[in-house]
């Protein structure tokens, strides 16, 4: 296999007055009455991979939704493009979904439409171009993920890894400046998973996009990340580049690292409340 | 403790009724949303496709034709046994002609038909958004920006709207069919007389009362199925068991509703 391109410039730092893709402030989330993101501040700069890693239930997801304007926050800011998108009419939010891409864990393609059709389907809602253009764009899009001559296809006829593709294929058939990507990953065999690695390494190369990728794997996170942000029961534990985290002394960044069980600090007296309650 | 029994009651039906309450806004916002997005839509460069609401259109009516005439014709069998048999004790059986018309066209015939569409595919709207909502689908559509309401809700709504009220004419057709039917063969009445009186006995308010209840119905059954659809949460058990409720709902709604419109409508 090919080595993993690297890119022509390295993004800019987040303090060098570049003006940052995503800026998020002192976000606190709910779900209910738990509160499931703790004052998380989050920077993400042009052109760069960053890497949304925790273990399941840390608040990553939650801290997705939020990203892509999902969900409203308790408080806190969250600027993607320079909007303030819980602030901006809804007519600008429609604008601003055009430069955005979301590959969704499970890949979420319609099951009603071909994969073809899965990737026009942006281009069918935001654009006036013609079928035939359309479909020779999404066969472009296509190819580019590896699956030429498949959109004909029903989604249920994919595998796991070609589902990844297909939505990766639709997430970036605007030609968007930034694409989250779910937990690319996750529920694939390990060769897949590389593939995709490289194929995202690969479309930052070609395309120039910023990238967020939301993730527990912790070998792909540190073969794709330029930054690394690691999120615990909520909280932003550390963001740093892959040598940073590696040397992090952190010890529920090195506990996430080395897959070690949380500490369970059990007080008998609490145990005991707990069950009797 | 029967203190305690009764205050977790009281509490009970607080929370059950805030819940009610609740829900109902939610359909209520639900339907002005779709009222926005259908005339708005356009301008907002959303419009609602005309091939999407043909799509469901297929599925709400045409596809239900075979099954919605054959109850309906045999509603209106029953309703001429029925009708020969009680009328007989006042030797007044070959009246039973309005009897057939007017309880087919004002009642059963919406009656059934939106029964069976709430079953049919009502239910169906449910479990397709409900799917939809727990594979990210739902949320896939927002973030390229299409709004769920408008693209599943409104086609949804609108083809219901047209085609519960043109089955419900279909159902008046076999209805009165089918009574006529067994009319001719219990009375010898041949079925080009049984038409003429039923005609005769039939007025135009007749057909509207079944025709404005028709359209109630359906918007229940459109609005409780989406509604419950998007609130869809826990996995492949909470598809089913929104179906379920869907179905229920609007079943109970459609004649509770039916009750209330009667009464008015005949008074």
């Amino acid at each position: 296999m090919a080595e993993p391109p690297t890119p022509s410039a390295p993004p800019p730092a987040p303090d060098s007055g570049v003006e940052p893709v995503i800026e998020v402030r002192d976000l606190v989330a709910h779900y209910g009455a738990r509160r499931i993101l703790n004052e998380v501040n989050l920077t993400v700069m042009p052109g760069e991979i960053m890497v949304i890693m925790g273990a399941s239930g840390s608040g990553k997801s939650t801290l997705l939704r939020h990203l892509l304007g999902l969900r409203r926050p308790t408080s806190g800011t969250v600027r993607v493009l320079g909007k303030d998108i819980n602030r901006i009419p809804a007519r600008q939010m429609h604008a601003l979904r055009r430069s955005m891409g979301v590959a969704f864990q499970g890949g979420a393609l319609f099951g009603s439409m071909t994969v073809g059709e899965n990737v026009c389907l942006p281009l069918r809602e935001h654009t006036k171009l013609d079928e035939n253009t359309m479909r020779i764009m999404s066969r472009m899009k296509l190819e580019v993920v590896n699956l030429g001559g498949f959109e004909d296809l029903m989604p249920s006829e994919l595998s796991g890894g070609m589902t990844k593709r297909a939505a990766l294929a639709r997430a970036i058939i605007m030609d968007p400046r930034l694409l989250f990507f779910d937990e690319p990953s996750a529920g694939l065999d390990p060769i897949a998973a590389a593939e995709l690695d490289d194929l995202i390494l690969r479309l930052r190369q070609a395309m120039n996009m910023t990238i967020v990728v939301v993730t527990h794997e912790l070998v792909s996170a540190f073969k794709i990340a330029d930054r690394i942000t690691v999120i615990d029961e909520g909280e932003i534990l550390m963001t740093g580049t892959v040598e940073e985290v590696r040397a992090s002394d952190n010890e529920r960044v090195q506990n996430l690292l080395h897959r070690r069980p949380r500490d369970e600090l059990v007080d008998a007296d609490d145990y005991l409340r707990r069950l009797t309650r | 403790m029967t203190v305690r029994a009764l205050r977790r009651f009281v509490e009970g039906l607080g929370r059950r009724t805030l819940r009610g309450v609740e829900e109902f806004g939610y359909v209520a916002a639900l339907f002005a949303e779709t009222l926005y997005w259908l005339v708005l839509g356009r301008r907002r460069l959303q419009p609602v496709r005309p091939a999407a609401v043909l799509r469901e259109a297929m599925h709400i009516g045409i596809q239900a034709i075979p099954i919605v005439s054959v109850l309906c014709l045999a509603v209106g069998v029953m309703l001429a046994i029925q009708g020969i048999e009680t009328l007989k004790t006042f030797g007044a059986q070959s009246k039973v002609v309005i009897g057939i018309a007017l309880s087919v066209t004002r009642e059963f015939s919406p009656l059934i038909v939106s029964i069976l569409v709430a079953g049919r595919s009502g239910s169906a709207i449910t479990a397709r958004i409900g799917t939809m909502q727990e594979s990210q689908e739902i949320d896939a559509l927002r973030v390229i920006g299409i709004n769920p309401v408008r693209y599943l809700g409104a086609p949804m709504l609108l083809a219901m709207l047209a085609m519960v009220p043109a089955l419900t004419v279909l159902g008046d057709v076999m209805g009165i069919l089918g009574g006529g039917l067994y009319t001719g063969l219990e009375l010898h009445v041949p079925l080009a007389v049984y038409a003429e009186r039923a005609l005769a006995a039939l007025h135009v308010d007749d057909i509207r009362q079944g025709l404005i209840k028709s359209v109630v119905f359906a918007a229940i059954i459109a609005l409780v199925g989406v509604s419950n659809g998007f609130q869809v949460r826990g996995g492949a058990e909470g598809v089913g068991r929104a179906t379920t409720r869907s179905v229920v709902l609007s079943i109970s709604f459609i004649v509770l509703a039916d009750m209330i419109f009667t009464y008015f409508l005949n008074r």
